[in-house]
């Protein structure tokens, strides 16, 4: 690990992500860096001013518009309860803010989010943390299929199991599940980090262009271009970090995770794009 | 998209499923308002209960001498069970074309229904000794109301609400569908089966009849075609996520069973919650929710799951 330099290592293990201003870059991990969920330059607010939210008898939009409404008035806090499961709530939220959600969320929820930190008491539905920038939402039981589909930051939590195409698209970020995780996992993943717990179901990584999955349990079958590749001591580094962080532990030890990766026999997304639209141009 | 919803008391013998459904249906109007089905399950008699439509809602609608049109067939279903020595023990009409019968009958159980399906325009839409069959235009609330299923009693149901994508906007192509001919058995469906018409030739060939051309009524056919080979509903369900193609969810129910079954590429969804004595599925967290008053834990079934529950 010495004699490779620290921008070599996030390209072999895909442990790189992107920014998300002016033109794609590269942002290179550091296994000692600090949780770093939210921009630099969103604005603090006050956490221990605290608004509360009971959605009961209210539809997703008028709940939507109430967080907003808490949080010009300078709410840092928000504590909504009964959710009820529907569709769409605490999407598009663009600056810090800690939101603890009692009950469960539908499809969609707190997707579109750029900094608050999020708390479920209970589960989500498919979709959650779509297209999440940053932040963090924890999730305390299970979670619906296309779990953080195309999250590009920040990082999504759920301590129970997931449904099917669990991180399909992701491009950044990460996600972490207790438990274990259905068919397609990581389907065309490009990049960012996913930390499976448990078991793994049918074509884990199908078509990834990179990034990173590590998967606790069992996997019931690889997709194509996913292969496995060798845990480091990078690799072990960061799993510690990432689970101590939200008081979770690897079933079977970190030592024992499996590691996968794209094979990249199908595309390089770093790479060969440029030198392919040159030759299409 | 439509939205399927079942639910099963284990060991409640008798409870409310028609009001539950109902909340369970109508909370996934979002899916589907364009006809809502029930497949209710009471306490099983020694005769038969038929649902039969003498007409399409539509139909009843405009026309000429609509009316005696309507008596003209009612009568005719009537002296054709009478002919096939079929005794109707109980009659009650719902709608002007909706009749349920209990009809008391020991002979072949096909036969009959197809000598009664054979009157221009009428359908079995189900026949069974527990099975009650509902389904018509509109959602969970106005078929309730026309039905007045809220009042009945039963140990499990399934249901569907109907977003028409591949056929008319009609009963006939409406969910529920009867497993004909076997008494009890229903299925409800979301999504689209690919191959579809390979499946219905295939049965057609073996005798099997289609009311409709909708994609969902080949997976009750199925169903009904791999019990009467000695199948288990189970095995009959697992066979079926293999034979089947396309993206589909959908549920089962008989006399003394509700079962779902999930496509392997697991593209439909579905969210169960189970406790020791009650078991509720439905293509949303939010429908399920309908029926509780306090906080509940689900969780969704994986790609190419098959489970059955029993009373």
């Amino acid at each position: 690990m010495a004699t490779v330099s620290k921008s070599s290592q996030s390209h072999d293990m895909g442990l790189h992500t992107e920014k998300l201003t002016n033109r794609t870059q590269q942002m290179f991990f550091d296994a000692g860096e600090s949780a770093n969920l939210t921009y630099a330059w969103a604005p603090e607010v006050d956490t221990n001013k605290v608004g509360t939210l009971d959605c009961e008898g209210m539809d997703p939009t008028a709940i939507n518009i109430r967080i907003r409404e808490l949080m010009a008035e300078g709410c840092g806090t928000i504590n909504l309860s009964n959710p009820g499961s529907m569709h769409g709530l605490c999407v598009g939220i663009l600056s810090r803010l800690q939101l603890n959600i009692t009950g469960s969320l539908g499809y969609f929820g707190c997707g579109l989010i750029d900094g608050p930190n999020v708390h479920i008491s209970g589960r989500v539905g498919w979709s959650c943390g779509e297209n999440m920038m940053a932040g963090t939402i924890m999730i305390e039981k299970n979670a619906g299929s296309t779990f953080g589909a195309a999250i590009r930051g920040g990082d999504l939590v759920c301590r129970g199991s997931v449904g099917s195409r669990t991180g399909i698209d992701q491009k950044g970020g990460t996600i972490i599940v207790g438990g274990q995780t259905g068919a397609f996992t990581g389907f065309m993943m490009q990049r960012g980090r996913m930390i499976i717990l448990g078991d793994a179901g049918m074509n884990l990584g199908d078509s990834m262009y990179d990034g990173t999955i590590y998967v606790g349990g069992k996997i019931e079958g690889l997709g194509v271009d996913a292969v496995p590749a060798d845990l480091n001591d990078l690799d072990r580094k960061w799993l510690k970090s990432k689970l101590d962080l939200y008081g979770m532990e690897a079933p079977n030890g970190i030592d024992n995770m499996q590691k996968i990766v794209a094979g990249k026999q199908l595309w390089n997304y770093d790479n060969l794009e440029p030198s392919e639209k040159k030759l299409v141009l | 998209m439509c939205g399927i919803a079942g639910l099963i008391h284990k060991k409640a013998g008798s409870a409310n499923i028609g009001q539950e459904l109902t909340d369970m249906l109508q909370a996934l109007k979002h899916r589907g308002p364009d006809s809502t089905g029930y497949a209710l399950y009471g306490a099983p008699i020694s005769n038969y209960i038929m649902r039969i439509n003498l007409a399409e809602q539509a139909d009843t609608k405009d026309g000429f001498e609509v009316q005696s049109q309507l008596q003209s067939r009612n009568d005719t279903v009537d002296a054709r069970l009478a002919e096939r020595g079929a005794k109707i023990v109980k009659a009650e009409k719902s709608t002007d074309y909706a009749l349920r019968y209990e009809v008391a009958f020991d002979g072949d159980l096909k036969g009959l229904i197809d000598y009664v399906e054979d009157v221009e325009g009428v359908e079995v839409m189900s026949c069974g000794n527990g099975l009650e069959l509902i389904k018509d235009l509109g959602d969970a609330a106005v078929v309730s109301g026309q039905y007045g299923i809220n009042s009945f009693k039963g140990s499990h149901a399934i249901g569907h609400t109907r977003m028409a994508t591949e056929s008319d906007v009609d009963i006939r192509s409406a969910h529920p569908y009867w497993a004909y001919p076997f008494a009890d058995v229903s299925v409800v469906h979301n999504g689209q089966l690919t191959n579809y018409w390979t499946n219905r030739r295939a049965m057609e060939r073996e005798g099997n009849r289609f009311n409709s051309n909708c994609d969902s009524e080949l997976i009750a056919v199925y169903i009904a075609n791999r019990i009467s080979k000695g199948d288990t509903l189970e095995e009959a369900m697992k066979r079926s996520v293999e034979d089947l193609d396309g993206v589909f969810t959908y549920l089962v129910a008989t006399s003394d069973s509700l079962g779902m079954a999930k496509d392997v590429m697991a593209a439909k969804p579905m969210v169960i919650y189970e406790d020791d004595d009650f078991i509720a599925l439905a293509s949303e967290e939010v429908s399920i929710r309908n029926i509780f008053d306090h906080e509940i834990d689900t969780f969704d079934p994986y790609e190419g799951e098959v489970r059955v529950w029993q009373l």
